[in-house]
């Protein structure tokens, strides 16, 4: 009792500088942010109520619906591939191979690329015409698709993106990994089971919380995507298929000057993300394991 | 312990050193006899060379006041922030589109009562560059340089095509009718040589149905994207998706590189005739010297005879943001900008037409542009064509961009197009008029 009530001590002290900063930097600006949502705000005249207009109006804007289902659609393919494709990198850079440290550098390296340099980089690689990409899929006779102008290419497009920067997620895998513990494996490998067994049934269940911290950053993360497709894609072109969420609250804020607008549009945001990871961690709890126990 | 001892110092002692090199190289002479104006401009490169050069003149031609100049990217947005925090520049190098909303937002001052105590009037201007800083019957700005369009075209392509060189096309028909003859094709029968593209350079996608008489509102409170003389723009537009097949368009249009870069697709002859500013010269000076082009006024719709000699015109403008500290001083170097001296070293600096009435013959003999002539008749031209002075235009003009897009990949027609422009734009118009009215800003 005593044990546990030391670490929740320890636990909240080593929360408490991200606490001051809240408190001190953000609080305000969060709280007020409330309130401006229910008015007409442009940051340059004193705020004006319009009560539950800028939601309403949300709810009546198809843009509005057109942003939520492009980043709905972009965060269902790209979140998957994401953890999927982490967990086997993982698995692979865990195995015991010469020149691993090579490897691992080699696969977490691209993440550490700027995002504004990605974008540029891959717009490139992306071109229709003389891309990289399009070139070598030429060279295979393959119909080369239009990645940056076809309203149809261009999610699949970010998706691809998106996985470039899967070395962070490898990297939280792959300390995961290294603390199942070998003696689970080896009861498991005297007992007879397979590789596929081994990793199902000893490997997965206890990889399951870094595995759900991911997809908790993954829901997070590509719900939020702007930076690379604001760059890639100006005014979320082709024909607005890579208009995100973010994006559109962007310009509200900044371009068309609508804060109130705006700030509705990020409390709306911040609900959904909530729920999303309330419904997360609940559908988790059963397959969730912490420290060898179920929850 | 004793590594740590001898660290810490070390480290205290480079930094302090970074931090006394960086103030002394950074740090401007500060003269307290005078009266120091910040001037945040958004140019880079040799635009801002060429104002830091008029800043220069000034700050020599007194003794009174100092103008502290510095180049902000995204001036626009950081100029809002500073006047809602309270500190504004007190001049600021805005886009002539941004007044409306500026105004609209209450964060740039009416000018007109310094225009009047410095003798500065519409008459020193050629119409529309003074038009530009007017809105709801107040003067908000003042020119710091202007722009206006025509038709480049490559004389080696039209040659290539046996067309005489000397004649550009003079109606939009001859302009598709050449254009076809220009236009080649690779062996897999991708797009190699386009005569036209209406989507390069892309800024003024808004403006093709004004060119065939359309207007964007009537100036009141009613969005007009899709009156008749706007979708039979949009729809000569689309006819070239048609023409060259719209994916076709969407792949060869992605090999291009940027505007001011030696891949623009006009400098590398891929596209024979474009819509551009008068600055245009100067990328082809800069990237691509030997390239044999000529300019000319662009074509019009032949149903629409009226429309001979239009261009679009716009400018950069100098505005002073509410809260300004020092508006007056500040006035006064907006006002050394606009004499004939200063502003004809700015245009010729910036490589540009200049925005006054009166233009004297050392500017004609000294500009570099061989058609600096054509640009600035084509500005005095009773058919230009300008972007709506609308708060909402930043949004509204987004829209046209969307509704263009669709009809060049042809998921729309153009009336469909314009028709949801429409629809879509009226309601937040009204809305905005309303909350203008309710703050009693307008009746």
């Amino acid at each position: 009792m005593k044990e546990r009530r030391k670490g929740k001590i320890a636990g909240l002290l080593f929360a408490c500088p991200w606490f001051v900063g809240l408190s001190l930097f953000m609080a305000y600006p969060v709280c007020a942010s409330v309130y401006l949502s229910f008015c007409e705000y442009s940051v340059l005249k004193p705020p004006m109520w319009v009560g539950t207009e800028n939601y309403r109006d949300l709810f009546h804007d198809e843009l509005f619906w057109t942003t939520i289902k492009n980043t709905g659609l972009y965060a269902i393919v790209a979140l998957p591939f994401g953890v999927l494709l982490g967990i086997f990198l993982a698995m692979m850079l865990n195995s015991k191979v010469r020149g691993l440290a090579f490897y691992r550098t080699i696969f977490f390296l691209p993440s550490l690329l700027p995002q504004v340099s990605l974008a540029v980089l891959w717009l490139w690689v992306f071109n229709g015409d003389d891309g990289v990409l399009n070139e070598f899929l030429r060279m295979l006779h393959i119909t080369a698709p239009n990645w940056l102008s076809d309203p149809a290419w261009s999610k699949p497009a970010l998706v691809l993106l998106s996985l470039w920067g899967v070395g962070n997620a490898v990297v939280i895998y792959l300390a995961g990994l290294q603390d199942v513990p070998v003696q689970l494996l080896e009861a498991a490998e005297l007992d007879g089971a397979s590789a596929w067994a081994k990793t199902r049934h000893v490997t997965l269940p206890m990889l399951s919380p870094v595995i759900l911290f991911n997809v908790i950053m993954g829901i997070i993360g590509t719900l939020q995507v702007f930076t690379v497709p604001y760059i890639m894609f100006p005014g979320g072109s082709p024909a607005r298929s890579t208009y995100f969420y973010t994006m559109y609250l962007f310009d509200n804020a900044f371009r068309y000057n609508k804060m109130g607008y705006a700030a509705a549009m990020g409390w709306i945001m911040f609900l959904a993300i909530l729920v999303l990871t309330l419904f997360a961690l609940k559908v988790s709890e059963r397959h969730v394991y912490y420290g060898g126990e179920a929850k | 312990m004793a590594k740590a001892g001898f660290t810490v110092p070390i480290l205290a002692a480079v930094v302090l050193t970074a931090w006394w090199g960086t103030e002394r190289i950074t740090r401007t002479v500060y003269d307290p006899t005078r009266i120091h104006v910040t001037y945040w401009e958004k140019w880079t490169g040799f635009e801002f060379q060429g104002i830091e050069a008029v800043v220069n003149d000034f700050n020599k031609s007194q003794n009174r006041i100092h103008v502290d100049l510095l180049s902000i990217s995204d001036v626009g947005n950081k100029t809002l922030l500073a006047v809602s925090g309270g500190v504004p520049p007190d001049v600021a190098g805005l886009w002539g589109p941004n007044v409306a909303q500026y105004a609209d937002d209450a964060a740039i001052q009416p000018l007109e009562g310094y225009c009047n105590e410095f003798g500065v009037k519409a008459s020193d201007y050629i119409p529309v560059y003074w038009d530009i800083c007017n809105y709801n019957g107040h003067v908000y700005a003042l020119p710091s340089t202007p722009a206006s369009t025509a038709l480049y075209y490559n004389r080696d392509l039209f040659q290539k095509a046996g067309l005489d060189p000397n004649k550009p096309p003079e109606t939009l028909e001859e302009l598709v009718a050449m254009g076809d003859r220009i236009t080649k094709r690779r062996s897999d029968g991708r797009l190699d040589v386009a005569g036209f593209l209406p989507a390069e350079p892309g800024w003024w996608n808004w403006a093709w149905g004004c060119v065939f008489g359309g207007r964007l509102w009537d100036g009141k409170g009613k969005i007009t994207a899709n009156e008749p003389e706007n979708v039979l723009g949009f729809q000569w537009v689309q006819d070239f998706a048609k023409r060259y097949g719209p994916e076709d368009v969407q792949v060869f249009q992605s090999g291009f590189g940027n505007y001011a870069s030696p891949e623009n697709a006009f400098l590398t002859s891929k596209v024979a005739m474009e819509l551009h500013g008068v600055y245009m010269n100067y990328n082809i000076k800069m990237y691509r010297p030997g390239l044999n082009w000529a300019a000319a006024p662009f074509p019009y719709p032949k149903s629409r005879p009226d429309m001979k000699g239009w261009a679009i015109a716009d400018e950069d403008v100098l505005v002073i943001p509410r809260g300004a500290k020092h508006p007056k001083e500040a006035f006064e170097f907006i006002r050394y900008v606009q004499s004939q001296k200063a502003m004809e070293k700015l245009c010729l600096l910036h490589r540009k037409n200049s925005p006054l009435s009166h233009i004297s013959d050392d500017f004609w003999r000294r500009h570099e542009h061989p058609y600096i002539r054509l640009f600035d008749q084509l500005a005095r031209s009773s058919k230009v064509i300008l972007s709506p002075k609308m708060g909402i235009w930043p949004e509204y003009s987004e829209e046209l961009n969307n509704a263009f897009e669709e009809i060049m990949l042809m998921r729309k027609t153009p009336q469909q197009a314009l028709d949801y422009v429409t629809t879509r734009m009226q309601p937040k118009l009204d809305q905005y008029l309303e909350r203008l009215r309710r703050r009693g800003e307008v009746k």
